[in-house]
């Protein structure tokens, strides 16, 4: 027997993985020759190994899939942190306006105490909710409204039933809108309507209502992006006017609604 | 290209093969490699820049599936194999046409860390030193567990279980 230390475990499966040294090859070699059990097992190691290796190779021939290229990986974690440094963007968005309406509901609570409290919360509602509902039906193209104006009349009793008050649909045809219609929509403190109007070229103006009790408040001011608006609370009513418009444009709007809803203007808030 | 994806994406098809090896399952196992090249992508320069890219990807995806195990173990088993129809066998003349099918639900029967040495061995071609770096234990270890790995499946080949319609059970070679 040639090769020095005696065949061993080890030896035989080093044979079958051909990772031993060629003398030990040799070794080994000799040894089966002279073994013809050994001989026995090293044939079926390699036949296992040689069944799996098959078995397997349909797996490695597969194309790989685009997800598991190197650049998706690279673009999907990209993705990942502008999306996370965008969610901490908006995070500190928000912070920043719950400072501002902390300021200024502050100021309003120096100049008339606990009334304006409770209300500056309730019309921040309206704003917010007015704000997202404009943002969804304005850009409807399809559904812009679920009774459109060619039913007005039914469009403002039901509307009136479902928040429980007689409605009054404003005319802004003066101020260049002429009504689409409007839907009822759920608000958080109940139902809410909707009524949309249009410029004619497109650009979409919404008056958001939802019952409200309570005294008159002046006109506040909100704006997100290139949408603007007023909200205000009078005569039973909680009211906001979206638009994609200047403040000038809107206050004028504002005014028209509140004139045609109830009496004289409110002075403007700051 | 960039360096580090040619470096990596050489080696793809291998991670896919011993992650399907692993767990018998496409998806499954296409969403380990995922998240292992995720994590290489992600730590790329964090490795050792001596060491070959081939066994810290093999070590950066055994490690993923053993903690993903532990979690599943914890849920109970998956053995999508045995859902399977199984295929019908030849009867008889078995011992030199195992179907690739049979194989599978052989090195399926193995312990998993058996399994793991069998392909990273047998297979992926790693040696048997760099086998014990990716699975993190000695060569000894690695040596002992390749033929323990080894003498059950030729019992299994011998008992004439590899085309059995039964799955592949170890109460029958014990």
């Amino acid at each position: 027997m040639k090769g020095g230390m005696p065949i061993g475990d080890d030896d035989l499966h080093g044979y079958v993985d051909k990772c031993l040294s060629p003398e030990r090859m040799a070794a080994v070699e000799a040894y089966i020759a002279a073994h013809p059990d050994a001989a026995v097992r090293i044939r079926q190691y390699q036949e296992q190994r040689q069944a799996l290796r098959s078995a397997l190779q349909l797996k490695y021939d597969e194309p790989v899939p685009v997800r598991l290229r190197v650049a998706s990986i690279q673009t999907e974690q990209r993705r990942w942190w502008r999306q996370t440094l965008g969610r901490v963007a908006v995070s500190g968005l928000w912070l920043l306006i719950g400072a501002a309406g902390g300021w200024f509901a502050n100021e309003g609570l120096a100049a008339r105490p606990s009334a304006r409290v409770a209300s500056a919360t309730v019309e921040d509602g309206i704003a917010r909710e007015a704000l997202v509902a404009h943002r969804v039906f304005a850009a409807e193209v399809r559904h812009p409204v679920e009774v459109d104006v060619s039913q007005e009349k039914h469009l403002i009793e039901w509307l009136s039933k479902r928040l429980g008050r007689p409605l009054h649909v404003p005319n802004l045809s003066a101020q260049g809108y002429q009504l689409m219609g409007g839907r009822l929509l759920p608000a958080s403190a109940g139902p809410a309507a909707q009524l949309m109007y249009d410029d004619g070229t497109g650009r979409r103006l919404t008056v958001y209502l939802t019952a409200e009790d309570g005294g008159e408040t002046s006109f506040r001011y909100v704006r997100d992006g290139e949408l603007g608006g007023f909200h205000w609370r009078d005569a039973g009513f909680s009211y906001a006017v979206l638009a994609q418009a200047d403040r000038r444009e809107l206050l004028a709007t504002a005014e028209a609604i509140y004139r045609q809803t109830a009496g004289p203007a409110p002075v403007p808030a700051r | 290209m960039s360096e580090m994806a040619a470096l990596i994406e050489p080696h793809i098809p291998a991670l896919r093969r011993y992650a399907f090896a692993l767990i018998r399952e496409d998806a499954s196992a296409d969403d380990l490699v995922q998240d292992c090249l995720e994590r290489a992508v992600s730590r790329w320069h964090l490795r050792r820049n001596d060491g070959d890219v081939r066994s810290w990807l093999f070590t950066i995806l055994h490690n993923l599936f053993v903690s993903q195990r532990r979690q599943t173990l914890r849920r109970g088993p998956h053995r999508p194999l045995e859902d399977v129809d199984h295929e019908t066998g030849v009867p008889g003349a078995q011992e030199h046409a195992i179907t690739h099918r049979d194989m599978l639900r052989a090195l399926a029967s193995l312990p998993e860390e058996q399994q793991s040495v069998l392909v990273l061995i047998g297979v992926e071609d790693l040696s048997y030193t760099e086998a014990a770096r990716v699975v993190g234990v000695p060569v000894g270890t690695i040596m002992s567990r390749l033929s323990r790995a080894r003498d059950r499946l030729r019992g299994l080949m011998n008992g004439g279980l590899m085309n059995s319609e039964e799955p592949v059970t170890l109460r029958r070679i014990k």
